[in-house]
């Protein structure tokens, strides 16, 4: 289910399927290349939805059919905003070892948030912790003349 | 019952003792394609009894961070075959992923292929 607004920002509610949060992924980076954001912002924020979307539907979820990710994103000029929300329990994100520490360093897994924060301009993990807001301010937004 | 044919995701040569795997995805994000990429990398040092092992990233464009758990399973098995892992390159995008996570230090990176083989 896909919901669009009058101010551009779009709502999407999807299964607990992988596939389904690629679809939206790819949505977004459309979105952001629409507005013109350089390949090296697209990187990064595909990186982070990429952790976040996997995180809702795998963790926050556990892959239960019946549940939902509700996602709401606007891609303006000078921003991206985005909030995800799972049906699960939810995390402490300080809970999750720091993956820079020497010991952790060979673990497999617990790099998620670390990475969003990293290429993200705000990660907000909100109690029980089932929701998060990201959002990427741009340090270089186009002169309209400079659009192509 | 027809049984579909399983996509190739690597590309797997042989120079002399190293085995070279080529990804054949630009993008490794997937969920499902990561686990399929890590059962395969995990036959050749398990199943093929593989022990020097370079991963040529030179297609790949993106990757998250399941993937990158894949390849610190794939080093901690080839080390405890007695093999070595090596990475060659590495598009400066993804190697900010490795520098940031601080896995270019866990991981032995070179620049071209040729100079990961004479790594070896």
């Amino acid at each position: 289910m896909r919901k669009c607004f009058q101010d551009g920002s779009v709502e999407v509610v999807i299964p607990s399927d992988l596939n389904e949060g690629q679809q939206v992924r790819d949505i977004i980076e459309t979105q952001l290349r629409l507005h013109h954001f350089e390949e090296k912002e697209i990187f990064g924020i595909r990186l982070a939805l990429d952790e976040a979307i996997v995180n809702a539907i795998k963790h926050g979820n556990k892959m239960d059919g019946r549940k939902r990710v509700h996602i709401c994103f606007h891609v303006q000029i000078d921003r991206f905003d985005i909030h995800i929300t799972d049906e699960g329990a939810g995390y402490d994100p300080n809970q999750v070892p720091d993956p820079l520490f020497d010991e952790n360093l060979e673990r497999s897994s617990g790099r998620g948030i670390f990475l969003m924060r990293h290429y993200m301009s705000e990660v907000t993990v909100h109690a029980p912790g089932n929701r998060l807001t990201m959002c990427k301010v741009r340090k270089k937004v186009p002169l309209k003349g400079d659009a192509r | 019952m027809s049984t579909q044919p399983r996509r190739r995701r690597l590309e797997v040569e042989d120079h002399g003792e190293v085995t070279v795997v080529n990804f054949i995805d630009r993008k490794i994000l997937d969920e499902q394609n990561i686990a399929k990429i890590g059962e395969d990398l995990f036959s050749l040092v398990e199943e093929l009894g593989r022990k020097k092992i370079l991963l040529n990233f030179s297609n790949v464009e993106y990757l998250s961070s399941a993937a990158l758990g894949k390849f610190i399973s794939l080093n901690k098995k080839v080390q405890q075959a007695g093999g070595k892992l090596l990475m060659c390159n590495i598009n400066p995008d993804i190697m900010e992923v490795f520098e940031i996570t601080r896995l270019d230090r866990l991981f032995s990176i070179q620049r071209d292929e040729q100079t990961a083989l004479e790594a070896f």
